[in-house]
């Protein structure tokens, strides 16, 4: 349990997806800009990077007793792609509300580096199944974190007066990199 | 669309006009993470390069066998193929840059600048045409990755492919090679770019070229809105 905890705390701040490990970083700028898109996003994130690492966990184990790892890559981008089509019908069938709420992000997902990224990592460092769920789930959390923070950030820039060159895309960037400055603090904690 | 442009303009237009990482901001991961040295810039480049070629000139091939329903998880499977392929070469010949890219060499499947020109550019257009927009844009990110991991490189270790420079190696400022230093590289990199280039900077993300654009969640208002780059110069 208590290792469980460390992977978890390790996963949303010292290591946090988009702030340290730069992934998922084309969501992150594109859906921060709202609050509300950045909760949409971000919960759509945390549900499917649990899942899928429910799903390539047998995948891997499956493709290491034929013998064939390499082929790890190919297949997880297929099983998530396959997922991400699959979660979206069941979820337009039998739960409307949250279709409503996740429905527009969760095709975007396939192509979200994170989720791959989270996958491939719970396969390099060989974590059990609850290690993976564990990690996963703290990678979305991460980037459910850093969406949200940083959306109050973009608020806030929004109504500041900047210097002309750096209006727009630039100074989301040297904002985004106050804020992950910020996430070093949390550096020594485990 | 493409016959009436000189096939030298597929090539060079991915360096400067339409760079995929200043200009249209794509692949920004990558960018982002393996730049903390010139030399990993090079390799990551070169890498997405070998695949975005390749991935062009199949899909180019098979335009025409791919149904449209699918074309999406298609391109996706023959990008992880060339990348797969990828990884075996660098394993093999270049194990200690295999090893500082990472997990980042497994991620060039999910590269938006490959799904993109996929999309845009090599389902539509001819396999010469589509071979030298890959070449040009990959070379365009290289040389965009080049960039950033020499600046990276020269002020946050002092050190430039390696070989200590001097005086700038007594205390460098370790902030650039750290994550918040590539944010914070790569902002002031492209408002330098908007400077020079003395126009009015997008006011946000565009959806041009981005291969999610039609099932994203802005309006075609908001789409038709985004300035239409590298033509207005």
């Amino acid at each position: 349990m208590k290792e469980l905890m460390l992977i978890m705390i390790a996963a949303v701040l010292i290591n946090n997806v988009v702030l340290s490990q730069f992934m998922g970083i084309c969501a992150f700028l594109g859906t921060s800009k709202q609050l509300k898109s950045s909760v949409g996003m971000g919960l759509a994130v945390v549900f499917v990077m649990f899942f899928a690492s429910l799903v390539t966990y047998p995948v891997y184990k499956l493709l290491e007793r034929l013998g064939a790892e390499y082929l790890k890559t190919v297949a997880f981008i297929l099983v998530i792609a396959l997922f991400v089509q699959l979660a979206e019908m069941a979820i337009k069938r039998f739960l409307p509300p949250l279709y409503k709420a996740l429905g527009v992000y969760l095709p975007l997902i396939t192509t979200n580096c994170a989720v791959l990224g989270a996958a491939i990592t719970n396969v390099d460092k060989k974590y059990t199944l609850a290690q993976s769920l564990t990690n996963s789930l703290g990678t979305g959390l991460g980037f459910t974190l850093a969406l949200i923070l940083f959306a109050g950030v973009r608020a806030r820039i929004e109504t500041s007066d900047i210097p002309e060159t750096f209006k727009g895309v630039p100074a989301t960037l040297v904002a985004a990199a106050i804020v992950s400055l910020s996430f070093m603090g949390f550096g020594g904690i485990v | 669309m493409s016959e009436k442009r000189p096939l030298s303009q597929e090539l060079t237009k991915g360096l400067i006009k339409e760079n995929p990482v200043f200009v249209t901001l794509l692949g920004m991961c990558p960018t982002l993470a393996v730049t903390t040295l010139a030399k990993n810039g090079i390799g990551m480049g070169l890498a997405t390069t070998f695949v975005l070629v390749c991935s062009n000139i199949v899909i180019s091939l098979l335009k025409r066998v791919i149904p449209d329903a699918v074309r999406l998880p298609s391109f996706i499977v023959i990008i992880a193929g060339f990348v797969t392929l990828i990884e075996f070469l660098m394993k093999g010949y270049l194990p200690e840059l295999y090893s500082s890219l990472g997990i980042f060499l497994s991620l060039i499947t999910v590269n938006c600048i490959i799904l993109g020109r996929a999309e845009v550019f090599a389902s539509k257009n001819s396999v010469i045409a589509s071979a030298l927009d890959g070449l040009g844009m990959g070379l365009g990110f290289t040389l965009a990755l080049f960039l950033m991991g020499s600046i990276r490189e020269i002020v946050g270790s002092g050190c430039f492919w390696g070989v200590k420079l001097g005086a700038l190696a007594n205390s460098p400022m370790l902030i650039f090679i750290m994550p918040a230093g590539g944010f914070f590289t790569l902002g002031i990199i492209i408002a330098v770019i908007n400077k020079l280039a003395n126009k009015k900077p997008p006011e946000e993300i565009c959806c041009e070229g981005c291969p999610s654009a039609s099932l994203c969640s802005k309006t075609a208002e908001q789409k038709a809105a985004c300035p239409k780059k590298g033509e207005g110069e």
